[in-house]
């Protein structure tokens, strides 16, 4: 194993061997594979094949650990939350600080883990689906910074509601596209997408934003995740000579989940919890809970869980947090939760919220509203577990991005001082889209 | 295949899809299959769009399932599939619109993306599509990797199970694709999504070259085709044309617009054709 200043594993490191990837037609157990056209099966090989070479290519690897050292900053720290800790029933809260990687969260590991991928195939073009930026703007950095041409797919709605990163990402030479049908959310943004690639596969490699889809997409964005639990690991262990009790992440597609989970699988006495959006309560309908509150089914390529109705038509998922607003989940992510090792817990905006000013004021950490539903998930969990318990955190990402939102939940600004584009509802005031 | 004797006509699903294809080869043409979605812009209005089709020249409808992810699909056929699911369209419908054609000699197949199939239960599915009168399932997000039991439930009853090979197609995966699909093989003439084309790519000719080294299917050849005379080039080198989005523009016209549209193709298929 490879490690960085510090003594800590590696990105690279995470593509190792590890045995606990899917079958070689991208199966774990019934959920995965590749519900998708045939068209795009040569595609999906092709990246499968050039993924298998690189994670075994000594310069590819190099490469990959030099960007993330000195690019987007790895390792990240693991901060002791002594204060919150007092509201979680005393237990100790420690939290892997994935919100001061380079462009604010977890995507970079991915992102650069593609883009480098999509030089070694040759392709010069980059496509990626975003919902209101954030994967958007990773995608748009990573191809900044290796020359490749950018175009991001932003349902419409999301392009008004989330101007900024619309002009971040142009800032950073990608093209926007707001993507008119449908919902005009996320995840017409990946449907546009995959009709993009169908068109574009020669030059063109769809950089997908979480560890769902298609294989290899499941197992190789969550072996590039990997190095958040890998480090976090090594830290924990360094730093107070045991095991967690809980790991905490919060789980739309689920890749920074997976990505800190997957190095703890064989511990068998840590616990691992996903915590799902469940926006208005997941007994209301309006939630984003895919395995607590969904149902198995073939959607965006694999067979995982979904919220769809009886015909089988997916159904919009509801969540202040952009982020983990979409209506499905990575099949790792099922397989998990269907064999026991992972549980997965619904959390609703209210309570998200309330982790988050929590945060902000214990802590002086403005967390991602994502985030904020697994601080709010280890807020429960520290309660029931006592002052014994170690519980590790997740913070997937900042919060920069979701203050307009926040400002307006909390009122603590003159209305009139925010932008004029007055959401509809809390829920359409979202922040980040992303999967 | 059936019960009464070798000269018997076979009339199941399979039988009937086998005698389109039969009797346009008897007539030296390419069939013809118009595809329109059920619920569009009513489910009785798509009934008679449908039977518009049939009665202009159409040989074989492909019945589309309306979906609320048809990542194959480009604009205008999405829109059409959003005006369906918004006007209420359910999975049953689709089944009935089959039923209702079929009753009046109408040939049908279903177009659909899989996950209804799969919440529906593919084996409930193919017998429910089977008694409807359809003759078979074409699944444009389905390869035969995933088929988990559909092409069994298919046997069964005696329906055709209807893949798709592209032009990125390996060899090895178009030979498998074929040797699990039964009535014709959907050969996508261009990389790209449904929606007209000003011209049929050379890619769409060299596919079907392609593929008849690997089964003697007929091979029905869509995407892109919207006029009698793109139809009378495809129909010089394929077994069936499938026309879909020009279709759908048409039916927003109306049911005139697409008995002109259809007819026009009809006779394309059957002007040119060069045979095998």
């Amino acid at each position: 194993m490879t490690t960085s200043p510090g003594g800590l594993p590696t990105a690279s490191s995470g593509l190792a061997e590890h045995g606990h990837d899917p079958d070689a037609a991208g199966h774990f157990g019934r959920f995965g594979g590749r519900f998708m056209p045939e068209a795009l099966i040569a595609a999906v090989d092709e990246v499968a094949a050039e993924y298998d070479k690189a994670r075994h290519d000594p310069e590819f690897l190099a490469e990959l650990d030099r960007l993330q050292r000195d690019y987007a900053g790895r390792p990240s720290p693991i901060t002791d939350a002594r204060r919150l800790s007092e509201h979680a029933g005393g237990a100790r809260v420690l939290l892997k600080r994935e919100d001061l990687n380079h462009t604010g969260s977890h995507k970079i590991n991915n992102v650069l883990g593609q883009a480098l991928l999509t030089q070694r195939m040759g392709k010069t073009r980059v496509i990626a689906e975003t919902g209101a930026g954030q994967h958007g703007v990773a995608t748009a950095t990573a191809a900044a910074l290796l020359g490749l041409e950018c175009v991001v797919y932003m349902g419409e709605v999301d392009t008004e509601r989330q101007a900024l990163n619309v002009a971040r990402m142009r800032l950073l030479g990608a093209e926007v596209v707001p993507v008119t049908t449908g919902s005009r959310t996320l995840k017409d943004a990946l449907n546009e997408a995959y009709r993009d690639w169908v068109g574009t596969v020669g030059n063109t490699h769809y950089v997908l934003g979480t560890a769902a889809g298609p294989h290899p997409f499941p197992m190789m964005v969550r072996d590039f995740h990997r190095v958040i639990g890998l480090e976090a690991r090594a830290q924990v262990l360094e730093q107070y000579g045991t095991l967690p009790d809980a790991i905490l992440a919060c789980v739309g597609g689920g890749s920074n989940a997976i990505g800190i989970f997957h190095p703890f699988l064989d511990d068998s006495s840590v616990r691992l919890v996903g915590c799902e959006a469940a926006g208005d309560g997941v007994e209301t309908g309006r939630h984003a809970a895919s395995i607590t509150g969904g149902s198995v089914g073939a959607l965006h390529g694999a067979f995982t869980y979904l919220l769809q109705d009886e015909d089988g038509q997916t159904i919009e998922s509801h969540s202040i947090s952009a982020g983990l607003d979409y209506p499905g989940v990575g099949p790792e992510h099922s397989f998990l939760r269907d064999i026991g090792r992972a549980e997965y817990i619904p959390v609703t905006d209210a309570e998200a919220m309330d982790a988050f000013r929590l945060l902000c004021r214990t802590e002086g950490i403005i967390p991602a509203i994502e985030s904020a539903h697994a601080v709010a998930g280890a807020v429960r969990l520290g309660r029931e577990l006592g002052p014994d318990a170690t519980l590790l955190v997740n913070l997937s990402g900042r919060g920069d991005k979701d203050v307009d939102t926040a400002a307006r939940w909390f009122d603590v600004v003159d209305p009139a001082s925010l932008p004029t584009e007055e959401p509809a509802s809390p829920d359409a005031a979202a922040g980040e889209r992303e999967l | 295949m059936t019960a009464g004797g070798a000269n018997a006509p076979d009339r199941t699903g399979l039988g009937v899809l086998e005698d389109v294809f039969t009797t346009a080869r008897a007539e030296s043409r390419a069939a013809l299959i118009a595809y329109l979605p059920a619920g569009y812009p009513t489910v009785a209005g798509s009934t008679g769009l449908l039977t518009q089709a049939l009665d202009a020249g159409a040989d074989l409808v492909e019945v589309g399932l309306p979906y609320s992810d048809p990542v194959l699909d480009g604009p205008v056929i999405q829109h059409a599939v959003d005006t369906a699911l918004r006007g209420g369209v359910r999975v049953r419908d689709t089944l009935s619109v089959v039923e209702t054609l079929a009753a009046r000699g109408g040939r049908a197949v279903v177009m659909t993306y899989w996950n209804p199939v799969l919440r529906y239960g593919p084996e409930a599915f193919a017998r429910d599509l089977a008694s409807a009168g359809g003759l078979g399932v074409i699944t444009p997000d389905l390869v035969p990797d995933e088929e988990h039991g559909w092409l069994a439930a298919t046997t069964t009853h005696a329906i055709a199970p209807i893949f798709l090979v592209a032009p990125s197609s390996s060899e090895q995966r178009i030979a498998t694709t074929a040797a699990a699909t039964r009535g014709f093989l959907y050969t996508a003439s261009t990389m790209g999504v449904t929606g007209a084309r000003d011209a049929v790519s050379d890619t769409a000719r060299a596919l079907v070259e392609r593929v008849r080294r690997h089964t003697d299917l007929p091979l029905g050849v869509g995407l892109g085709v919207r006029s009698g005379s793109q139809a009378s080039e495809v129909a010089s080198f394929a077994d069936g044309v499938i026309v879909g989005s020009a279709l759908v523009s048409a039916a927003e016209q109306g049911r005139a617009a697409v008995a002109r549209l259809t007819s026009e193709l009809a006779a394309g298929v059957r002007g040119n054709h060069t045979g095998r």
